[in-house]
């Protein structure tokens, strides 16, 4: 996967509202990438639920996150309001996986692995983290690890 | 704001919820980070009931899927200061479906608090401060989902299987 000290890459994700969200929303703040797989899968369910609960503290920390998955913003808008997240999501649906495999967090069964990525306001990756496996949950503590070094 | 970074389970203080026989070799120390609106710490909660074990229980309440979870977590702290914390918790867990504020008055009233000390305490910004105590403890130990239970021997806490502890201890 990407590691801390490299530029992201090119890339396009959509935005609930069909906007792009490219390299350039990332300029000027601190970025929390959260690459999960599924919308609505159970692990996905508990990783936003957690992280949405810790939304004020990562804001203390001037960070900013959003969620990154494979599912159409229509499915990612319907899980989020099912949650009650607020977490902005963005879409890697078309071309499938472009973005994760840009970032080499894309999984041979076609969905993003459960990975995190940290991305200064240069746009420079800070920190980067790939669970052992799509079913581990990695705790908010890893991120506040990253962001208090 | 404190630091959220990783950090060990914290030991059991005076300031925890406890219950049950003294620690010892056959009565395990068990730290449960629980919310009151989760339907599996419910199970879980209602099989530890019969353990011989000492129970301490943290706060661990996520509001997006559980609504109710942190003024359900606010009442229980608001019995506590009147000496009700497990009688308001057990209220709290066996009726999961009723946790509007007329239900959490009501069992304020059944467990015969002050009710008007009872509502201002669970409103105080230091009440929610005391959950959010223990649910940033759960965080810095990775605790990601409920219930989680430790099991602390030899001054450390270790993860146990809510399953294996129930079969350890002779529970279904």
């Amino acid at each position: 996967m990407i590691e801390a000290g490299t530029p992201v890459p090119a890339f396009t994700l959509k935005r609930g509202d069909g906007n792009d969200f490219t390299p350039a929303d990332l300029e000027g703040q601190k970025s929390v990438l959260v690459f999960y797989p599924f919308a609505f899968s159970p692990v996905c369910t508990d990783q936003l639920n957690l992280y949405e609960e810790m939304l004020d503290e990562f804001r203390a920390k001037g960070a900013t996150l959003y969620g990154v998955s494979c599912d159409a913003t229509y499915a990612q808008a319907a899980f989020a309001e099912k949650l009650g997240v607020t977490i902005e999501q963005l879409s890697d649906f078309e071309p499938k996986g472009a973005v994760c495999q840009a970032f080499g967090v894309y999984h041979e069964g076609g969905f993003p692995q459960r990975a995190l990525v940290i991305v200064g306001p240069d746009g420079v990756v800070q920190w980067s983290y790939q669970a052992a496996s799509p079913g581990d949950l990695p705790g908010a503590n890893l991120i506040f690890d990253a962001l208090e070094r | 704001m404190a630091e959220l970074g990783s950090a060990p389970v914290p030991a059991p203080g005076d300031e925890d919820h406890r219950r049950g026989p003294a620690p010892g070799p056959d009565t395990p120390l068990i730290i449960v980070y629980a919310d009151f609106e989760c339907p599996y710490c419910a199970a879980t909660e209602l099989r530890l009931r019969e353990l011989p074990l000492h129970a301490v229980f943290r706060h661990f309440p996520v509001r997006s899927s559980h609504p109710r979870a942190w003024p359900a977590a606010c009442a229980a702290e608001a019995a506590a200061s009147q000496g009700r914390f497990w009688e308001m918790h057990d209220a709290l867990f066996d009726d999961q479906a009723r946790l509007a504020d007329p239900h959490l008055w009501a069992r304020a009233h059944e467990l015969g608090l002050d009710l008007e000390r009872f509502d201002a305490e669970r409103r105080d910004p230091a009440t929610a401060e005391r959950v959010k105590r223990d649910f940033r403890s759960g965080v810095r130990a990775g605790v990601v989902t409920t219930p989680t239970l430790f099991e602390w021997r030899d001054g450390a806490a270790t993860r146990v299987d809510a399953a294996e502890l129930m079969a350890r201890l002779g529970g279904t």
